[in-house]
């Protein structure tokens, strides 16, 4: 089942364009935010995902902080 | 068995990797990134060719030149350590996956020196912060600390002046930034630069509440209540996986010669791993191509 996926970023972040890229070329829908301007993806991120880094991705049931090449794997059965 | 691996794709490994190619070394280039340090660079103004050109669109133009070439390539794995192995070499990866080649050329590069103090590691993405241009944004209205006092702990301050509530810089030392930097800083009227001070302890429970810092000479200690430390105190190279292998010197720099060899025969290093002298782009990009010719040199001889 497709999972919703989420990822917080800004836009000087080459981690968070790592991780797009990775989620590009598996074919993974998500969708961006980015926090540098949008307010309220903000709050969101640092207050319901309670992250303070970006690329924050965020899943159904969990959240990853950072680019982790196996952990995404993993988390998307890939 | 390759003839050369290249470990590591910033400038020095993708030159070398187009200067293999072009000597039709039959070569594999590992790296876990494509792009290095420069990738954290916002603008780059003093690589030729351009008068100002984004750091990841920099590499992206090295990457696709590499990519005009039938190179192997392995990304997203790190070199955990390299052996030697009757004269040839033997790479292993964090993936546990194994390479041999005749010659290795070792271009890590380096990363961001951590302050080692308590808190640091348990608050890690949760204030505490080595990428001051990926998460500054988060911290805007806020109070923060940047720690150091070199340009990129300058650059920091300069961006977080200008979103953040108020800026705390402390350095161990006098500013040691370059002028026109610390001239745009050190008038903001919100910054406040705390010198000759070393950070004892990041706290916080579920993200970064304050530091606590002490003067190196009066010894007297202060607490600053802040919601993010921006970690820039220098660089560290990436040598760990070779420190068996060959000489490093008291930075653990790999030593090379002006050849870009170092004391174990076919074993080539370039960039800013390398005890070479001034690390920029342009320097790194040069040294990556001195060693895949010296690399080929030695690949000629042993034939």
């Amino acid at each position: 089942m497709a999972q919703k996926v989420k990822i917080y970023t800004t836009p000087g972040c080459p981690y968070c364009r790592m991780a797009k890229k990775f989620l590009n070329d598996n074919g993974v829908e998500y969708q961006e935010f980015n926090v540098a301007e949008d307010k309220a993806a903000r709050e969101e991120m640092t207050k319901k995902c309670r992250s303070l880094g970006v690329p924050t991705i965020c899943f159904d049931n969990e959240i990853l902080v950072g680019f982790n090449e196996a952990k995404l794997r993993q988390k998307l059965g890939l | 068995m390759y003839e050369l691996i290249i470990i590591g794709a910033g400038p020095a490994g993708m030159t070398a990797a187009v200067y293999a190619a072009r000597k039709k070394l039959n070569t594999l280039l590992i790296s876990y990134d494509v792009g290095g340090q420069v990738l954290w660079t916002a603008g780059v103004e003093n690589y030729m060719g351009y008068q100002f050109i984004e750091g990841p669109e920099l590499m992206q133009k090295f990457e696709e030149q590499v990519k005009q070439f039938p190179l192997d390539m392995k990304v997203g794995q790190r070199a955990e350590s390299v052996s030697r192995i009757n004269g040839d070499f033997e790479v292993r990866t964090d993936k546990l996956e194994t390479y041999q080649a005749k010659a290795i050329i070792f271009a890590t590069g380096k990363r961001p020196r951590q302050l080692n103090v308590p808190g640091e590691k348990e608050l890690l993405g949760r204030g505490v912060t080595y990428c001051a241009i990926c998460d500054g944004p988060l911290f805007a209205d806020e109070k923060v600390a940047v720690i150091g006092g070199g340009n990129s702990a300058l650059e920091a301050a300069e961006s977080m002046i200008k979103i953040a509530q108020q800026v705390y810089l402390v350095s161990l030392t006098p500013l040691t930034g370059d002028q026109i930097l610390i001239d745009k800083v050190t008038n903001a009227s919100n910054l406040t630069i705390f010198l000759e001070h070393e950070v004892l302890e990041i706290k916080g429970d579920s993200r970064v509440e304050g530091i606590r810092i002490r003067a190196l000479k009066s010894k007297q200690e202060m607490e600053l209540d802040t919601g993010g430390v921006f970690v820039e105190i220098g660089l560290i190279p990436n040598s760990e996986a070779i420190k068996e292998v060959v000489t490093l010197n008291r930075l653990g720099e790999v030593e090379v010669n002006c050849a870009n060899e170092t004391d174990v025969p076919g074993f080539f290093a370039a960039g800013d791993v390398t005890n070479v002298p001034e690390k920029q782009i342009v320097v790194a990009a040069g040294e990556g191509a001195k060693a895949a010719l010296q690399a080929h040199r030695y690949l000629q001889r042993l034939k």
